[in-house]
């Protein structure tokens, strides 16, 4: 299995820092971007996450991880959360947490689910629900760079309603030459679709992925059984284990 | 203690035994893996303990489990802050597999189907502290959790109980393994709470 070796700055990236909100973006009813402004930010890849800490009054602590889901920014970090009904954290930070309020962040973290603007392979990614955002830092990183190589992305939601970064994919798929969007439903399509609502299969891999002699790097992301599917079809079709790499989301994200 | 964030309440335990600094209970069993789970026939399947002198002591699934087994119940913490609580598996010891090996070595390196690796002290699979287990809470262990077997190490990370196991290499120096190689700590102590290099 390859092997990738992250950047330096160790001891930094290990430190807990103290970040900002500066703007918050409603992506759907149960998600949202948090801008957060974090001083001395070393610079991440994208695909890499961030641990975040709250501190209650009394000193307790929960930390929980997210995906980054746009590329470097100066000292902006963007993360997108959804709401896990019940949660510890995502309420806190989708509902309380407000502009100019802090939090403790440290970071990037993960060397290995990661897309460089140097690779040069083309890039399949699927994302499931909430799984789409460290793809979504691929794909801006892609179009920040005016990089060439070839992206698809296949993206299965539950409704039309729960699509992350609606606008700015169906421009991106316009105007990012080289990036394909396809949107898979499970629960309902929306209206004038032709479509029916299924679970991601074989037929949707071999139809809007890449053939396996293209020796993509394919990127999975989202939550657990999603992922084993995905993964398990696509070494069925035959694509090299070593170039897939896959991110799970527990149902317990908080 | 950190910068408060203001009208954070949180959800704290009400009793029970403490959890390691960091860490958050759930009764789901999430999945960390980096790439797609293998599937390893068990006819093919085998276990093998390469010494520092290249020695190996290999089983076969059979012979595996013909050894005396055990039903450790114990907690696992992975590094992603979740834990989870008195989970029961069964399995072989490593201080049985690793009886009557004749080593100097003082590292290990878990390798497993699929290429991952990880690296520990030896030490830290001796003293009934590590496993080899084929079974989870009474069923054979699905393949997403490892299955058909899995080291178990719950004292360290669970990053450090490698899935799809299929052998130990023992050596006089430390190999750091896959996610130790991407920025992981190399040891993996909870309780000190050693997520990343430098913690």
């Amino acid at each position: 299995m390859a092997r990738t070796a992250v950047p330096g700055r160790l001891t930094n990236r290990a430190s807990w820092r103290v970040a900002r909100l500066v703007d918050r973006r409603q992506e759907t009813e149960t998600a949202a971007t948090l801008v957060l402004e974090v001083p001395d930010w070393p610079g991440h890849q994208p695909g890499q996450h961030v641990d975040l800490r709250l501190t209650a009054e009394d000193g307790y602590q929960a930390a929980r991880s997210y995906s980054i889901s746009a590329p470097v920014d100066g000292d902006r970090v963007e993360v997108t959360i959804q709401r896990v009904p019940d949660g510890e954290v995502s309420p806190y930070l989708l509902d309380v947490f407000a502009v100019g309020d802090p939090v403790e962040l440290r970071g990037p973290i993960g060397g290995y689910f990661v897309w460089r603007v140097t690779d040069t392979a083309p890039v399949l990614l699927v994302g499931g629900g909430s799984g789409i955002a460290p793809l979504m830092a691929m794909i801006r990183a892609r179009g920040m760079a005016g990089s060439r190589v070839p992206f698809r992305l296949i993206y299965s939601v539950r409704t039309g309603r729960d699509v992350y970064f609606a606008d700015e994919l169906r421009r991106r798929a316009r105007d990012d030459h080289g990036l394909d969007v396809t949107y898979l439903y499970t629960r309902e399509v929306p209206e004038g679709s032709a479509a029916t609502p299924h679970r991601i299969g074989v037929a949707d891999l071999n139809t809007h992925g890449w053939p396996p002699e293209l020796e993509p790097a394919c990127y999975v992301c989202g939550p657990t059984g999603f992922v084993e599917r995905v993964a398990d079809i696509l070494v069925a079709l035959g694509d090299d284990t070593r170039r897939i790499r896959t991110e799970r989301f527990g149902p317990t994200g908080g | 203690m950190g910068i408060v964030s203001p009208g954070f309440q949180g959800r704290r335990r009400p009793s029970g035994p403490a959890l390691p600094p960091g860490q958050y209970l759930t009764e789901d069993f999430p999945v960390l893996s980096a790439g797609p789970t293998p599937r390893v026939p068990l006819s093919d399947w085998e276990f093998v303990i390469t010494t520092e002198t290249g020695a190996e002591y290999r089983w076969t699934w059979d012979e595996m489990w013909s050894l005396p087994t055990e039903t450790p119940t114990v907690d696992i913490h992975c590094v992603t802050h979740w834990s989870k609580l008195n989970t029961r598996w069964e399995g072989v010891s490593l201080d049985t597999l690793l009886d009557g090996i004749d080593t100097a070595a003082s590292y290990a390196l878990a390798h497993s189907y699929g290429g991952y690796t990880t690296n520990l002290p030896l030490d830290d699979l001796r003293g009934g502290r590590a496993w080899i287990v084929h079974r989870y809470e009474g069923t054979a262990l699905p393949p997403e959790h490892g299955g058909p077997a899995r080291l178990l190490v719950p004292h360290l990370y669970f990053w450090k109980s490698a899935k799809w196991v299929r052998g130990i290499r023992l050596g006089l120096t430390d190999e750091p393994g896959f996610w130790e190689t991407a920025g992981y700590h190399d040891y993996g102590d909870p309780w000190r709470e050693q997520r990343y290099q430098g913690d």
